[in-house]
């Protein structure tokens, strides 16, 4: 920390930092311990597996599937398959896959010398797949030189979510002309319980559009071109959340898309997906996304939804603190790290705002290199525009105030219609004009040493140790099934996915997981 | 006393509205002339665009203020009216323990694909909205809130082994009417599988949904947009443990 403006006790801090190392240990070692078939199935599409089944069932899934049948999940895809690529003569997965799918093909786990051709065969195809992303990272990197970043912190965030992906593109270079530096496409409803991933273009989604390597591919370059014609560099955002978490992450980094929501604990709080298969997913999409240098977007915005803002406001920074930790065991290095928070608190409580400025700025101090994500408020506007629009105003104030890094603009017809084209003209005014009015202030905004703001960030720190230190003891796996987090309870032996996930045998092998941890 | 009146902007009687909207042509002149067209088209009259902007290529938003001649017949309005009293909380919990004597089971669920849990957990959760708190407050309810994308015969089956009072079904995705749709699926699969004494009343919610359709669509009870868990409460209080006390409860 170099400014400390919260007066913040650095031992303190350390000690959460330390607590959340320790909370989330075990996890890692049960994700470093377990494979799922989602992971598998990742480990297919960087070796180059694509395209699926006349009735929509992509070919990884269908290998994957296969492969289970024959010899189960442990030892990993890729010494099976490979093993049986030898075998058939063909060098094309794809193929194999086809074949498998029509029971022509048998799989077994070699030993010996067979196994380690497989596995050789298996690290080639793998690394064409991750040299790939090199690639594109590094065309990402040429892209934002030649264009140059944002002029200002923060980013400004848009949403489009149209369901057609060829609805989106013309409204997504819309949002940029009008100001956008990040467009995020939101998902289809329900995708997240999908256990796989869409193939092709897509023109029909719920309240979103899906996550195809496809629409990656057109939206990507839809806003490459209006990044040249605006001479800014217009990010893309999607999600690598729900039970296909390492294949989007995969195709997000082929694709060069540019951040990604990945939360540790959404899928399993709020889909109420399997807390082991979130963490196994979770660890390999990090390591995937940290090489791919792409930034993270963490959910905490999402338990304020549920929870009171004020009294679970401890929660956020618990879960902050151990999304940092997964986040950098994963590989991912501080700039990629954008931790959520939200303007959620009630505002017809007195001094709501300094509530709220009070958790920004801790926020802010405990993770200065990070480029946190400030979440607009959505619980509390009730469809009344006018004072939605004012709650947005003070919510874009206290993003300045607090110098977040990238910032969501809120809608005032949340809660009433999807934005129409004058809300986000209208959201976009707001954010333009409190931008300019007082973009710097964060510079003078200093909290009187021991005023309120002070008092109350103090408070929350002290809420979140004491927390973290009941985690530690209780394990956090259990902590999830009390309902610790946004009150929902998640048992570890519950939840959808269940099924995908299996410990690794002896001899696992997952060439994607050797090359990633090999740096 | 007449019950006819007119919108008020600073004066009784004199008719002012506001209203806002974008049309899909450039800035300019004729842009203006186009609003004042549709205001006088919806009645006002004078109309005053008091704001018109540019937004992206080819659309105008505009602000416009102006007079109505329309009378509202107030006494001419129908809305559907509530045939239960809105009780607090301690109400409730005391009319369960005085009538039914032990707690009362809701059990809850988004069904079908819909991955929306908000309306579900604005009445359950104990968090609430606005300001009111769930279900699962209530100290004589006991609430099982099975989240979201529950299969029809998981839900079935889970009712009737905890022996569930109510059903609570939240649909907010309407795409091509699946909220009709799970509905009778869910309805149809709770008739099949269980008598109509032992059958818990069922009730679903969503934004989107006729309050009237109760009947056709085989549930107990609708509830639209704005419904608070207070008013669920209250409705299942009155339907399980009110004056008129359904055989099922008599049944135990």
């Amino acid at each position: 920390m170099i400014a400390n403006k919260l007066d913040l006790d650095r031992a303190r801090v350390r000690q959460a930092r330390q607590l959340a190392r320790r909370a989330g240990k075990p996890v890692v070692d049960l994700a470093r311990s377990h494979t799922t078939v989602a992971v598998e199935r990742a480990v297919l599409r960087l070796a180059g597996v694509s395209g699926a089944d006349p009735d929509g069932i992509p070919w990884v899934n269908r290998l994957v599937d296969a492969v289970v049948a024959d010899v189960g999940l442990g030892y990993g895809v890729a010494v099976p398959a490979f093993h049986a690529l030898a075998a058939s003569g063909t060098h094309d997965l794809t193929l194999l896959a086809q074949k498998a799918a029509a029971g022509s093909v048998r799989f077994e786990a070699p030993g010996g010398s067979a196994a380690t051709a497989a596995r050789r065969a298996a690290r080639k195809a793998v690394a064409a797949g991750i040299r790939q992303i090199d690639r594109r990272r590094a065309e990402r990197e040429r892209l934002v030189t030649r264009y140059g970043d944002p002029p200002r912190r923060p980013w400004i965030y848009l949403i489009v979510a149209t369901g057609d992906i060829y609805e989106d593109i013309p409204q997504a270079q819309a949002a940029a002309r009008a100001g956008a530096d990040v467009i995020a496409v939101i998902r289809s409803t329900g995708q997240s319980l999908l256990d796989y991933v869409p193939d092709g273009a897509t023109r029909e989604g719920f309240a979103g559009t899906y996550a195809t390597q496809e629409n990656f591919r057109l939206m990507r370059a839809a806003l490459d071109e209006t990044s040249r014609e605006l001479r800014r560099y217009v990010r893309l955002t999607n999600y690598a959340s729900g039970l296909c978490m390492p294949e989007i992450a995969t195709l997000a980094g082929l694709e060069r898309l540019d951040m990604m929501l990945n939360d540790s604990m959404y899928g399993i709080l709020f889909r109420d997906i399997n807390p082991v298969r979130t963490f196994v997913d979770q660890r390999f999409s990090r390591q995937i996304h940290a090489r791919a240098g792409i930034i993270i977007n963490t959910g905490e915005d999402n338990y304020l939804t549920t929870a009171d803002a004020v009294d679970e406001a401890h929660t956020v920074t618990v879960s902050q603190l151990l999304n940092e930790y997964f986040a950098k065991e994963a590989g991912l290095e501080d700039w990629q790290l954008g931790l959520g928070h939200a303007f959620e608190i009630n505002p017809d409580l007195p001094d709501s705002f300094r509530l709220e400025l009070a958790h920004a700025l801790l926020a802010r101090e405990l993770f200065p290199k990070a480029p946190l994500k400030w979440m607009p408020p959505t619980k509390h506007m009730t469809g009344d525009v006018f004072r939605g629009n004012l709650l947005d105003g003070f919510f874009n104030l206290a993003g300045t105030m607090t110098g977040q890094s990238i910032l969501l603009v809120g809608m005032m017809t949340e809660a009433v219609v999807t934005p129409w084209l004058s809300d986000r003209d209208t959201a976009l005014a707001n954010v333009r004009y409190v931008l300019g009015a007082c973009g710097g202030l964060h510079e003078d905004f200093v909290p009187a040493p021991g005023g309120f703001i002070q008092r109350r960030a103090h408070q929350v720190l002290d809420e979140s140790v004491e927390l973290l230190r009941r985690i530690v003891d209780d394990g956090l796996l259990e902590a999830i099934g009390a309902g610790t987090f946004g009150i929902m309870k998640r048992p570890a032996d519950g939840g959808k996915g269940l099924a995908g996930v299996a410990r690794h045998e002896p001899d696992y092998y997952n060439p994607a997981t050797e090359i990633l941890e090999e740096r | 006393m007449s019950r006819i009146v007119r919108p008020y902007g600073d004066t009784t009687g004199d008719g002012m509205v506001q209203l806002s909207f974008t049309l899909p042509v450039a800035s300019d002149r004729r842009a203006e002339g186009a609003a004042l067209q549709l205001a006088a088209k919806m009645g006002m009259d004078p109309a005053m665009v008091v704001h018109s902007r540019p937004i992206g290529d080819g659309y105008t938003f505009f602000v416009v203020y102006g007079r109505v001649n329309h009378l509202v017949d107030v006494d001419a309005v129908q809305v559907v009216e509530r045939d239960f009293p809105v009780l607090a909380a301690k109400e409730v919990n005391a009319l369960v323990r005085r009538r039914l004597r032990r707690k009362l089971v809701v059990v809850g669920a988004c069904i079908g694909t819909d991955a929306h849990t908000v309306g579900i957990d604005a009445i359950l959760n104990v968090k609430g909205i606005a300001g009111e708190k769930g279900l699962e407050s209530y100290r004589e309810f006991r609430v099982v809130n099975m989240g979201a994308q529950v299969g029809v015969p998981d839900l079935v089956e889970r009712a009737a082994a905890e022996r569930a009072d109510a059903v609570l079904v939240s649909q907010v995705v309407t795409q091509r009417d699946a909220h009709m749709h799970n509905t009778r699926e869910m309805s149809a699969a709770f008739r099949e599988a269980l008598p109509a004494g032992r059958r818990p009343l069922l009730v679903v919610g969503g934004p989107r949904f006729d309050e009237l359709m109760a009947a056709e669509l085989g549930v107990d009870r609708i509830f639209g947009r704005g419904t608070t868990p207070r008013e669920v409460a209250s409705y299942l209080v009155h339907a399980l443990a009110g004056g008129t006390v359904r055989e099922k409860v008599a049944a135990g």
